[in-house]
C-alpha cells in the first residue's frame, strides 16, 4: 500500500472501496489509465437498458398528440400523470447512476463522466428536461470520455436534452418558411452558451454578432417529433425539410432523437468569427467542428481539467501542457486524461480539494460498501436525499455553468455542518457489533499515510464504533481528496 | 446526563470542552453593533426589468413589448405607480410598501458591465469592480470593516456557502433552513479537534456553531426543509429565516439572499406565467421577511439587484434574451420611498442600446454607495477606496434613507 495508491483512489477516483487502495498501489498510474475507454452504462434495476433519447422524445410526442386529440376535461389529470411518469424516469436514471458510482471498479472513468457532464451542463431545474437527463449522459457523454472532444460536442449539441434545455429546439430562423408563417424567431440562448461555457470560454474571442450568427447557423437543430401530425403547423411545414437518416448516420456524434428541420433554418450564408459558413445543416456542423478545434477551446478545457484534478489554482505550466496536448491531438480526450495522470503536480501530498456533496456521499458509501443488498433501494434513495439537502444533485445545477469546482464553494459553515450531520446519522446505523478498532483499520486502509496521527488518535479514542465512524467521515482527510 | 455527554467528559480535557463554548460566548459579548439592518438580494439570471417595473405610460410600450405587454385593466392588471411606471401584477406586497413610502423602484440601471454573459455580469455585480474578474472578493465584504461589522457573525449568507458578494477578508457566516438533524454538542466538540490542522473547515464549523448556539433559529417547521433558492417554489422559509436571524439583538446586521430563476428565454408570460410565478414568490418572501423582522423592519433597508436586463422586445419564443439596463429595488422601513427613479429614454429603436436592449443610464454602484453611506455610515473614503475602486464616475445617490 503506497501514498500514490491512496492518491490515485481518492484524487482521481471516487474514494476507496474495500481493497481498492491495495489494487491501485502496485502501479497507480497504470491502474488509472487502464480504466480509460467508453464509460460503463447504468442500467435499470432489472438489468435492462434505459430508454433512448429518441424513445423519450417519442413518448413526449405521443402524449402531446393524445392530449390534443382528446380535448377532454381530464387533461390536467393526464398531464399530472405524465409528469409523474417523467419524474420517475429521472429518479430511476439517477438512482442507477448513484449505484454505479458506489460500485464501479473504474472510478476514474466515472469521475471523467461526471466532469464532462458538469462541463456540458443541462439542468433538470430547466423546464421539460427531467426525463432526458439520464439519456443525455448515457448517449452524449459516456461513449466519448476517452474519444474526441468534437464528437462529444456534436453529441451534446444534437441531444434532445440540450436542445430543450437551452431552447434551441424552439429557435426558428425569422426568414425561414416556418419563421415567416409562425412569426416566431431566433433564440440566442444556446448559441451564446455553446461558445461561452462549452467551447471557447468567455474570453475566447466572440461578439454579440457572433452569438446571433451561431444561433442562426443552429436554427432547425431540433428534436425529432416523429409523425407529421405530431406538433401543429410549424411541425407540419417542417416535415418537408427532414434530412435523410443516411446523412446523419455518416456523422458519428449525432444523438438519437435529433432532427434537422430545413424549413426552420435561417436561409443564407452566415459570417461567424470572421469565417463564412454555408447554408443548411452543413453550416452549423462546420461551426461545431471549428469551435471544437479552436485554440481558445484547448485553453479553456485544459484550465477546467487542471482545476478539477490538480488544484483550485493549478500551476500555469500544468495548464499549458494540457492545452498543448489537447490542441496537438485534435482534442483527444484520452490523451488529455493520460496527461493529467502523468502530471507531477497532481500527485502532491498537500491537503487536496474538498469533495463536493455528491462525491462526498459517494465516497462514504464506497468506504462502507453500501448499499447492502437487502436494503439497496432505500439506502440509495437516502444518499440521493442527502445530496439534495446538501445543495447538490447531479444534473440539477442552477445554471448552465454547472456546479462549482472550487473548494471554497463547498466549505461554508452550513455546508460543513450538514456534512457532519450526515456523517453522524449514517454512522449511527452501523451494526451493534462493530468495534472502534475496525473503524481505525478501515481508515488506515482507505487513507493510508494521508490520515494524520492526530485524527487517528481522536478516532481511536471514540466511545464507540458509531462515534468513531462519524469522526472518520467528518475528518478533513476524508472530506478532501 | 446522556450517554454522549458522558463520553465527552471522559474523552476530553476540561480545556477542550471549554473550546466548544468559546465561539458562542465571544459572539454574545462582541461589541453590540448598530441597529441598522442591511439585506442584499441577488436576483441571479437577469430579471426582465420591463416586466418588473413596466413603463406602461411610454407611447412605445405596447408595440415594443407585444405579447409581453402588461395592461392596467383585465384579469391581472399591473399596479400603477406614477402614471408612467408600474409594478408587475404579482408584486402586490411591494405595491403596498410603495404606497407606504417604503419602496423606491429604479429603471434603466445596471452595473458597469456591458456584455451579455450571466457569469461575467454576476462577477461585476458582486465584486463591485468596473470589469469582470478584476477583484477576487465581494464589495459587501469589503464594506463590513468600515461598517464596524467585520467580526464573525455580523454578516450572514442565506446559502450553504457565502456567495462572492460576501467573500473576502471579513468573516461571513452562512445558514440554510435546517435539513439534517444537527449533531449534539459533545460530538461537535470532538469534530473541532479534527479540524485543528484545517483552517478553512475549522473556521466554517466555528461560525456555524456560533450562529446555531445563538439559538435564533429554532424552527422545526417541516416546510422549512424542502425549498432551496434555485427551486421554482416558495421562498418564504429562506426570507423568514433571514428575518428571524436579523431580528435578534446580537444577531447579524447584514444578510445576503441569493435567488435564481430569472433567465426567461422562453414563455416568459405577462400577467400570468413563469415570470409572474417567480415574482409572486419573491413578493411573498419579502412579506415574510418583513413579518419576521418585527420592529427591526423600521431599521431595515433591502436592495435587490440583478446582473443586467433583457431585450426590450420578445425573442422568437415568447421570452427575452440577455440585455443591458434593467430594474432594481430599494425597500424597507428605513427607506425614504414612494417614488421611481429613472433616467428614462423611451423604447423607440433609436433609444435602445444596440437597437435591442433597454439602455443603462444609472450605475448600480451609485445606488449601492448611497445606501452604504446613508444607511450604514460608510464614509466616502472607503466607498471610493477599496469598496468600489474605479467608481468615480458613479457618485453616491442621496435621499435614499429616512433621516
Amino acid at each position: 500500500m503506497s501514498l500514490e495508491g491512496v492518491l490515485a483512489v481518492n484524487r482521481f477516483g471516487l474514494g476507496a472501496r474495500p481493497g481498492e487502495v491495495e489494487q491501485a498501489s502496485d502501479n497507480p498510474k497504470t491502474w488509472l489509465t487502464a480504466q480509460l475507454g467508453p464509460a460503463q452504462q447504468p442500467v435499470q434495476a432489472d438489468g435492462t437498458p434505459f430508454k433512448s433519447g429518441a424513445a423519450l422524445v417519442a413518448d413526449l410526442t405521443a402524449f402531446r398528440r393524445e392530449r390534443r386529440d382528446a380535448r377532454k376535461a381530464n387533461d390536467a389529470q393526464a398531464a399530472m400523470a405524465f409528469n409523474k411518469q417523467q419524474r420517475q424516469v429521472l429518479l430511476d436514471e439517477m438512482s442507477a447512476r448513484f449505484d454505479l458510482g458506489f460500485s464501479t471498479t473504474r472510478p476514474f472513468a466515472e469521475r471523467l463522466v461526471w466532469f464532462w457532464t458538469n462541463h456540458f451542463t443541462i439542468s433538470t431545474q430547466g423546464a421539460g428536461t427531467a426525463s432526458f437527463a439520464g439519456a443525455y449522459e448515457r448517449e452524449a457523454i459516456r461513449p466519448f470520455i476517452a474519444g474526441k472532444f468534437e464528437d462529444m460536442l456534436l453529441a451534446v449539441a444534437t441531444h434532445p436534452a440540450m436542445l430543450v434545455y437551452l431552447n434551441n429546439a424552439q429557435s426558428i430562423g425569422p426568414d425561414s418558411l416556418a419563421g415567416v408563417v409562425s412569426r416566431r424567431g431566433l433564440n440566442e440562448n444556446f448559441g451564446r452558451e455553446l461558445m461561452e461555457l462549452y467551447s471557447l470560454g468567455v474570453n475566447g474571442g466572440y461578439t454579440q454578432a457572433d452569438v446571433i450568427a451561431l444561433a442562426k447557423l443552429l436554427t432547425g437543430w431540433s428534436i425529432d417529433t416523429g409523425q407529421p401530425e405530431g406538433g401543429g403547423r410549424i411541425f407540419r411545414i417542417a416535415q418537408f425539410g427532414r434530412i435523410s437518416d443516411g446523412d446523419l448516420r455518416r456523422d458519428t456524434g449525432v444523438s438519437s432523437g435529433f432532427r434537422y428541420f430545413e424549413n426552420r433554418h435561417e436561409p443564407g450564408r452566415v459570417s461567424l468569427r470572421g469565417k463564412t459558413y454555408p447554408d443548411g445543416y452543413a453550416g452549423g456542423r462546420a461551426a461545431i467542428h471549428d469551435l471544437a478545434h479552436d485554440p481558445a477551446t484547448a485553453r479553456f478545457i485544459a484550465g477546467k481539467f487542471a482545476v478539477h484534478f490538480i488544484s483550485d489554482t493549478p500551476p500555469p505550466e500544468s495548464v499549458t501542457r494540457l492545452e498543448n496536448i489537447f490542441r496537438d491531438t485534435g482534442g483527444d480526450l484520452k490523451a488529455l486524461a493520460v496527461a493529467v495522470v502523468e502530471d507531477p503536480a497532481a500527485w502532491t501530498q498537500g491537503p487536496g480539494k474538498m469533495r463536493p456533496p455528491v462525491d462526498y456521499i459517494t465516497a462514504t458509501y464506497r468506504l462502507l460498501n453500501l448499499p447492502q443488498a437487502q436494503n439497496a433501494q432505500r439506502q440509495t434513495q437516502g444518499a440521493m436525499q442527502a445530496c439534495r439537502l446538501m445543495g447538490q444533485f447531479p444534473m440539477a445545477a442552477p445554471s448552465p455553468k454547472g456546479w462549482s469546482d472550487q473548494s471554497q464553494d463547498w466549505s461554508g459553515p452550513d455546508a460543513v455542518l450538514s456534512r457532519i450531520a450526515f456523517a453522524r446519522q449514517l454512522a449511527s446505523r452501523l451494526p451493534q457489533n462493530f468495534a472502534v478498532g475496525q473503524v481505525t483499520q478501515l481508515a488506515d486502509r482507505a487513507l493510508g499515510s494521508r490520515l494524520s496521527a492526530a485524527t487517528r488518535g481522536v478516532i481511536a479514542a471514540a466511545a464507540n464504533a458509531g462515534e468513531a465512524m462519524a469522526l472518520l467521515l467528518s475528518s478533513s482527510e476524508f472530506q478532501r481528496r | 446526563m446522556d450517554a454522549s455527554r458522558r463520553s465527552l467528559l471522559r474523552g476530553l480535557s476540561a480545556t477542550t470542552a471549554l473550546c466548544l463554548w468559546d465561539a458562542p460566548l465571544k459572539f454574545a459579548f462582541a461589541a453590540v453593533p448598530g441597529d441598522r439592518r442591511l439585506v442584499v438580494v441577488i436576483l441571479r439570471g437577469a430579471v426582465d426589468g420591463l416586466a418588473a417595473v413596466p413603463p406602461h405610460g411610454d407611447k412605445d410600450y405596447g408595440s415594443t413589448r407585444g405579447q409581453l405587454a402588461l395592461a392596467t385593466d383585465g384579469a391581472t392588471p399591473l399596479h400603477d405607480l406614477d402614471g408612467m411606471f408600474g409594478l408587475h401584477p404579482a408584486l402586490a406586497n411591494m405595491k403596498m410598501l410603495y404606497d407606504a413610502k417604503q419602496l423606491i423602484a429604479f429603471q434603466n440601471i445596471c452595473s458597469p458591465y456591458r456584455d451579455r454573459s450571466h457569469f461575467e455580469g454576476q462577477n461585476v455585480l458582486e465584486t463591485g469592480a468596473a470589469k469582470p474578474h478584476a477583484i477576487g472578493d465581494g464589495w459587501l465584504n469589503r464594506a463590513l470593516t468600515p461598517m464596524g461589522l467585520a467580526d464573525s457573525g455580523h454578516a450572514l449568507a442565506v446559502a450553504q456557502t457565502p456567495p462572492l458578494l460576501l467573500t473576502g477578508p471579513a468573516r461571513a457566516t452562512s445558514w440554510m433552513p435546517a435539513t439534517l438533524p444537527t449533531p449534539d454538542a459533545a460530538f461537535l466538540a470532538q469534530v473541532k479537534l479534527l479540524y485543528a490542522g484545517d483552517p478553512a473547515l475549522s473556521r466554517s464549523l466555528g461560525d456555524a456553531l456560533a450562529l446555531q448556539s445563538a439559538a435564533m433559529i429554532a424552527s422545526d417547521d417541516p416546510s422549512d426543509k424542502k425549498m432551496g433558492p434555485g427551486n421554482n417554489a416558495n421562498l418564504t422559509p429562506l426570507f423568514a429565516g433571514a428575518g428571524r436571524l436579523l431580528a435578534a439583538e446580537a444577531g447579524p446586521r447584514v444578510a445576503v439572499l441569493d435567488i435564481s430563476g430569472w433567465d426567461t428565454h422562453i414563455n416568459e408570460g405577462a400577467g400570468e406565467g413563469a415570470l409572474a410565478r417567480r415574482l409572486a414568490a419573491l413578493d411573498g418572501g419579502l412579506d415574510a421577511l418583513k413579518t419576521a423582522l418585527g420592529p427591526a423592519w423600521n431599521k431595515t433597508a433591502i436592495v435587490m439587484a440583478t446582473e443586467f436586463g433583457r431585450t426590450a422586445r420578445p425573442n422568437g419564443n415568447g421570452g427575452t434574451d440577455h440585455g443591458t439596463g434593467g430594474a432594481s429595488f430599494l425597500l424597507g422601513g428605513a427607506v425614504a420611498g414612494g417614488h421611481v427613479r429613472a433616467e428614462w429614454t423611451g423604447l423607440s429603436t433609436a433609444a435602445l442600446q444596440d437597437g435591442r436592449d433597454q439602455p443603462a443610464r444609472t450605475d448600480l454602484r451609485s445606488l449601492f454607495k448611497g445606501l452604504l453611506a446613508e444607511h450604514m455610515g460608510v464614509p466616502p473614503s472607503a466607498l471610493n477606496g477599496n469598496v468600489f475602486p474605479d467608481s468615480a464616475g458613479a457618485p453616491a445617490m442621496t435621499g435614499l434613507i429616512r433621516a
